[in-house]
């Protein structure tokens, strides 16, 4: 048996070690997964972490999946460091893919360029509105933002699902729910041709950059953390709480609209009930995964999308459900969480 | 008439889903643990129990295997989150992320199986009642046992001395330890048993409420009872009232639908979660009541001697 023995200090080398060794434990669970199917785990080990990289196009499909994972993430690692616990991102992208859409489906065929614009800004704008519920009822009433966001993704995703089967049905669209194709005014451009990468990519790279700013280099940035870390702390110097709530919801909300809005004006190209792919929910595993900082975290969302298309060729390739990639995902987290212990703690062997 | 009969019916067969998964959860709560990943165990237990039922026929057995289910990922949860001292609140949503994927995983082959004929349940004599006997007499056995659960609980936690003990792991552990209670393992213990209990919740669904497999099918149900053990403030009787009530509101979209109200359909699904944040909100409106009733070491890790 071991026992643990709490460390002077946090070690730093296992800080970023940590998420290294708990990919090696996914990765041997996930090989062991694969022998117990009866498959063979080397071409498992070839389609989640060779196949993604192989060929250019598939390269701008990991891209194509990490923007949003990568926006999101980074608007939840301000939250987290803030010690508030949005996990209702989902249904704050969602918000935003509606109001995206929205103004989407209002855009004509002589619409300007500008209209991509108007798009992406209402995507923020309905994504930081369904946070700002959450914000308001816990700064107003003190509700828990656990579960006043999450009960939130059920609202937002039934809201798109009664828009899609109702008012916004394309009327030409064979009774399927779904709305119409937007317009190519309100389509978000494409980097190159014949791939899917768009214009979401540089603008969450900006919002890495953004986001390691405000953390890192300003003094807003540095009370928003301080009173995750240390409440009396912050309230000592000053630091208002309401403020650190308000800033954390309003940003992630924000960023997670903008994700709705650039997936469905940029891959989807029209409202479905198939919008809420999980990525909300992914995006937490992400934060996590990149220790909350931005740097980090780009390197994980381009992880958690190996994922997702290494569980899409699984399914194609290996005949596995395509589901496997929440498997994934879920022992991801689990490994890190224990690999985590480490930081704090030595471990003692007895005999 | 006939439509308050089946209402009620349906609203205690639907909230006993809520209320056991809660009671469950408000033992380790009392315990001073919280468990985010009452969603996924629910899920898992779900499928575990619809494929035990699958395999055997045997509704109990089903139930059982969802019991066994949920207590493993809550043994797996509890590894982590007790010994390890990993933060209760990011192992728990790794719980819930886990089991919703992996249950969707495993759950594949099952999506379109069917399970046997069950037969009709009624209590001889009382079930023939006019308007009560349908609604409160024909239920499955687990309905009362969640009434029978609620009542042992609430005498267990106040009466008996190993409740007592229970109850002052999660007021002060410092305390306990330093009587001599082995902190840690009646952490574990309790759980074990509230996964065990939201296993059972999550097999009733898919093995008796309704009947089949499909991925997701928990639909937020553990989300909401972690929601119900605050609403009730950590007291059982109160967690079966809100359950019934919540059970009431689920159903109320299909009984609304059967009295010609015209509202979409979307919108009536959104009247749980819509209540569940109204109560959160009228319930947490004033904070100190919340915290004069919350086990005080809710959520804080317990690591003795350091």
């Amino acid at each position: 048996m071991f026992r643990l023995e709490a460390r002077p200090q946090p070690s730093v080398w296992w800080r970023y070690a940590s998420p290294l060794l708990a990919l090696g434990l996914t990765v041997l669970v996930g090989l062991t997964l694969f022998v117990l199917l009866g498959k063979d785990p080397l071409r498992g080990l070839q389609v989640f972490f060779w196949e993604p990289l192989r060929t250019p196009y598939a390269l701008g499909e990991l891209m194509v999946k990490a923007t949003p994972l990568l926006l999101i993430a980074l608007g939840l690692a301000v939250c987290f460091r803030s010690n508030i616990w949005n996990i209702g991102a989902e249904g704050q992208f969602v918000l935003g893919a509606i109001t995206a859409g929205g103004v989407a489906l209002l855009a004509g065929p002589d619409s300007g360029r500008w209209m991509v614009g108007a798009v992406l800004l209402a995507g923020i704008g309905g994504g930081m509105a369904w946070a700002a519920i959450t914000a308001w009822l816990r700064d107003r009433y003190h509700a828990n933002e656990i579960l006043v966001s999450l009960m939130l993704v059920y609202v937002a995703v039934q809201l798109l699902a009664y828009l899609v089967f109702g008012p916004w049905k394309d009327p030409l669209g064979y009774n399927f729910p779904q709305t119409r194709t937007f317009e190519a005014a309100a389509r978000v451009p494409r980097l190159f041709d014949g791939m899917r990468v768009h214009l979401g990519l540089p603008l969450a790279l900006l919002a890495v950059a953004g986001v390691w700013v405000y953390l890192f280099r300003t003094l807003a940035g540095f009370a928003q953390q301080v009173g995750g870390l240390a409440p009396a702390a912050a309230r000592y110097a000053g630091f208002s709480s309401r403020r650190a709530l308000w800033v954390a919801l309003l940003l992630s909300g924000g960023l997670a609209g903008l994700a709705g809005a650039l997936e469905v004006a940029g891959p989807l190209g029209q409202l479905t009930p198939h919008v809420p792919a999980g990525y909300g929910f992914a995006a937490i595993i992400v934060a996590f995964v990149g220790r909350l900082h931005p740097v980090g975290m780009t390197l994980s969302a381009v992880l958690m999308s190996m994922f997702y298309i290494g569980g899409e060729l699984a399914q194609s390739r290996l005949g596995l459900p395509k589901s496997i990639t929440g498997v994934f995902q879920g022992l991801l987290l689990f490994s890190l969480l224990a690999c985590d212990t480490l930081v704090a703690y030595r471990i003692q062997w007895r005999k | 008439m006939e439509e308050i009969a089946l209402l009620l019916a349906s609203a205690l067969n639907s909230g006993t889903v809520l209320a056991i998964a809660a009671l469950g959860l408000l033992i380790n709560e009392r315990a001073g643990v919280v468990n985010l990943g009452a969603e996924g165990m629910m899920l898992c237990a779900a499928l575990a129990g619809f494929a035990t039922v699958v395999a055997t026929g045997s509704t109990p057995l089903g139930l059982l295997a969802g019991m066994l289910a949920g207590a493993a990922l809550a043994a797996l949860f509890g590894w982590l989150a007790i010994w390890l001292n990993t933060n209760q609140y990011a192992t728990g949503l790794a719980l819930s992320l886990f089991g919703s994927g992996f249950s969707a995983f495993a759950g594949t082959a099952y999506v379109q199986a069917k399970l046997p004929e069950q037969g009709q349940f009624a209590i001889p004599g009382l079930a023939d009642l006019p308007l009560i006997g349908p609604a409160l007499f024909r239920q499955h056995p687990v309905v009362y046992l969640a009434a029978a659960l609620t009542l042992a609980l609430a005498w267990w936690l106040y009466r008996s001395r190993a409740g007592l003990v229970l109850r002052s792991v999660g007021e002060s552990p410092e305390s306990a330890h330093a009587l001599g209670y082995p902190v840690r393992r009646i952490r574990l213990l309790a759980v074990l048993a509230g996964g065990a209990l939201c296993g059972l919740a999550g097999a009733y669904v898919s093995t008796v409420y309704t009947p089949l497999w499909v991925e997701g099918m928990i639909a937020g149900k553990g989300w909401i009872a972690l929601a119900l053990t605050t609403f009730a403030t950590w007291r059982p009787a109160r967690v079966l009232l809100g359950a019934y009530l919540f059970g009431a509101v689920t159903m109320l979209q299909f009984h609304l639908q059967g009295v010609g109200v015209h509202v979409p359909a979307q919108f009536l699904t959104m009247l749980p979660y819509l209540a569940t944040i109204v109560v959160l909100v009228l319930i947490s409106r004033r904070p100190q009541w919340i915290r004069l009733n919350m086990p005080a070491s809710l959520g804080q890790p317990f690591h003795p001697g350091s």
